[in-house]
């Protein structure tokens, strides 16, 4: 498990993020807004951790890691990548690059192109991006296949011959292809049974160790990013409202929309009665059109005058631990706050 | 829930089938059960489990071909259901059984407004007038907590939230009083704050109503919020059954202690590593001889390869299909009881 006290290096800095989505309407296609998926985020990742991204659908944590590795054009904000800045390099330079950053994508259905192979489909990161003979890129496509746990003798056949989780492990193999240092899981157990999920988990946590790797892990299961992660960032409509360590997040969150998020997933013991859960009115606003002050504001339950009129700073009130919140304002206040 | 209330539905043997291009594959199997009134059966189980063509089945809302059903009894208001006519298994789907189903999207029709389809069933199974049936529509949007609910019936499935379409899906469920309710994953699509808005909802509509609901959903943590009685299904079959506390307080089929032990917890101490079940569910090409789950269990022995276990107590209304369930092997390996929650 990754160490907190030691002093981590930065692997991946993020400041000031923003991905709009223009919207053109009427016959001249004129510019009329912006949907705001990522809206002004910064954080750190730093080498060998796993940050995990939570959030409900919508609130923009797959647009987050899809711009961080630059699948985007970005509207805004730095991206460094050990220490390399990439959040205005044009896309033909970004490709020298590739190697080190990568993704496992939601739907190992989709991911995978039907009419290539397992050795097509793990061997084509290879093809593009290494000089190997086609001998060499057989025995890494095998040595791959062996460290995710599919039987080398599979390498022949199609992705629909695979089960979901099968096929999920096709994906992380394309992905390790290149001995990458930063890896993307964008709601990799999503898809799958309850079952599976947990082998699919047990095998990253397990490459992780090997290779070193760091993740950012999107999800909007909160139980398993609390297992797989070593701090947690949790998103509403655009923007991270916590960060914080994964311990400290789910015993004693601070940010009122991580306290209701928390209190409303429901835990498998029927002994267990949540004296005070908490449940949100309401839906979470358009990003077309969020609310004035701060976003979270429409269905706050600890809503003061302050939050509609300005937006919270996202800053850091306790060591390690980040939000975005009007309540954490004044420092005598925080003190009432943790003790809450 | 009181002991030896009067059962509102009664399944035996119920065996659905597939026929498929490449052969048949046996989805449901020897599925008994029975529910009574005003309880919540959970059924739980993984994708191809055969929990929802179990449910399909007994209202025979399932597409036939491909899908037979090849026998079994529904025993519903001392009718057949499997043998009434269309005429009359009409008049009870939607009236007398309502249906909610997983995604509220697909299963609204987008060209009708949503007081269209609230007036539907009121006018063709309680014989209401077009003026009756808005003001009841509009009773039950609020009902279900639609703020505005008249104007909102002019609305189009479009114009709302995904929780307030699944809102809108139970209004209609509800609309004819029905008896049971039966409800396929019908928060499996929404956010988890969402959801909770919609169990809390179930909670007070129950109260209110008292029908009986069956649940089916793959999520345990859902089920041991609202659930009176749960159903564990595996390979097309009934695998235990039990009161909720007793199923998650003292599981006695392998399966169902491995999939407690491989979910993570929010609450409560962190796992270092997570529990897995070894392997793929079963393919059922063809009625099984064998225990479904023999290839992953880790407590297997000979006789499961040989012989399908039956369904047989253990406890008090506490089923279980294992051949090892009586001997109580393994049973030393039943999870501890969640301790440290917070």
């Amino acid at each position: 498990m990754f160490d907190l006290t030691t002093k981590a290096r930065t692997l991946i800095r993020v400041r000031g993020l923003k991905m709009y989505f223009p919207i053109h309407a009427g016959i001249f296609r004129r510019h009329v807004g912006d949907v705001k998926a990522v809206d002004d985020v910064s954080f750190d990742i730093y080498e060998g951790e796993t940050l995990g991204l939570v959030g409900e659908s919508g609130c923009g944590k797959s647009t987050c890691g899809r711009a961080i590795l630059r699948l985007y054009d970005i509207t805004a904000g730095s991206i460094q990548i050990d220490g390399q800045e990439i959040g205005d390099l044009p896309q033909a330079k970004l490709r020298s690059l590739r190697p080190a950053m990568q993704m496992v994508f939601q739907d190992p259905q989709a991911s995978l192109n039907p009419r290539l192979t397992v050795e097509g489909i793990i061997g084509e990161p290879l093809l593009e991006h290494t000089s190997m003979s086609r001998a060499e890129r057989k025995a890494r496509v095998h040595e791959l296949m062996d460290a995710v746990g599919l039987n080398r003798s599979f390498s022949d056949r199609y992705p629909h011959e695979f089960s979901g989780g099968q096929r999920q492990r096709i994906g992380i193999a394309r992905a390790l292809a290149l001995n990458p240092k930063f890896i993307v899981c964008d709601e990799p157990i999503a898809a799958l049974d309850v079952s599976i999920q947990a082998q699919v988990v047990n095998l990253l946590e397990d490459l992780q160790k090997k290779f070193g790797l760091t993740y950012l892990f999107i999800s909007h299961d909160l139980s398993m990013v609390r297992h797989i992660a070593d701090r947690v960032a949790v998103m509403y409509l655009g923007k991270v409202v916590e960060l914080a360590p994964e311990e400290a997040l789910y015993s004693d969150p601070l940010h009122p929309y991580t306290r209701a998020l928390l209190s409303a997933v429901p835990e498998p013991d029927p002994d267990l009665t949540i004296e005070d859960r908490i449940i949100l009115k309401g839906d979470v606003p358009s990003p077309a059109n969020p609310p004035a002050g701060c976003n979270f504001c429409t269905r706050c339950p600890a809503v003061m005058d302050i939050c509609k009129r300005e937006d919270p700073e996202f800053r850091e009130v306790l060591p390690g631990r980040f939000v975005a919140c009007h309540r954490y304002n004044e420092p005598d206040e925080n003190e009432n706050e943790t003790a809450a | 829930m009181p002991d030896g209330a009067p059962k509102v539905l009664d399944v035996r043997n119920l065996n659905t089938v597939f026929r498929t291009r490449t052969g048949e594959v046996h989805a449901v199997n020897r599925v008994s059960f029975d529910l009574e009134k005003g309880e919540l059966l959970g059924v739980v189980g993984e994708s191809g489990s055969g929990k929802s063509v179990t449910m399909m089945s007994l209202i025979r809302l399932i597409p036939s071909p491909p899908a037979e059903i090849r026998s079994g009894q529904v025993l519903f208001d001392g009718m057949d259901l499997l043998e009434v006519d269309d005429d009359t298994l009409r008049d009870i789907r939607g009236a007398r059984i309502g249906f909610v189903f997983q995604d509220p999207m697909t299963s609204l029709n987008p060209v009708f407004t949503v007081g269209f389809q609230l007036r539907e069933p009121l006018m063709r199974h309680m014989g209401m007038n077009r003026r009756e049936a808005d003001r009841r529509a509009a009773e039950l949007l609020e009902l279900v907590g639609i703020p505005d609910a008249a104007r909102r019936l002019r609305d189009y499935p479009h114009q709302f939230s995904g929780g307030m379409r699944q809102r809108v899906m139970i209004a209609i469920a509800l609309a004819c009083d029905p008896e049971v309710l039966i409800a396929d994953e019908p928060t499996t699509a929404l956010d988890v704050t969402i959801q909770a808005q919609i169990l809390e909802l179930v909670r007070e509509l129950r109260q209110k109503l008292g029908m009986a609901i069956i649940w089916i959903t793959h999520d345990l943590g859902v089920i041991a919020g609202i659930a009176d009685r749960v159903m564990v299904m595996y390979g097309g079959q009934v695998v235990e059954e039990a009161p909720v506390r007793a199923l998650f307080k003292e599981p006695r089929h392998p399966y169902t202690r491995a999939l407690l032990e491989t979910i993570p917890h929010v609450r409560g101490k962190r796992a270092e590593r997570l529990e897995v079940i070894e392997g793929q569910p079963p393919i059922l090409g063809a009625a099984p001889t064998a225990c479904p789950f023999r290839d992953r269990c880790a407590a297997a022995v000979e006789i499961c390869g040989r012989e399908n276990p039956a369904l047989r107590e253990v406890g008090a209304r506490h089923r279980v299909a294992c051949h090892l369930s009586d001997t109580g092997a393994g049973s030393g390996a039943a999870p501890e009881p969640e301790g440290a929650h917070v």
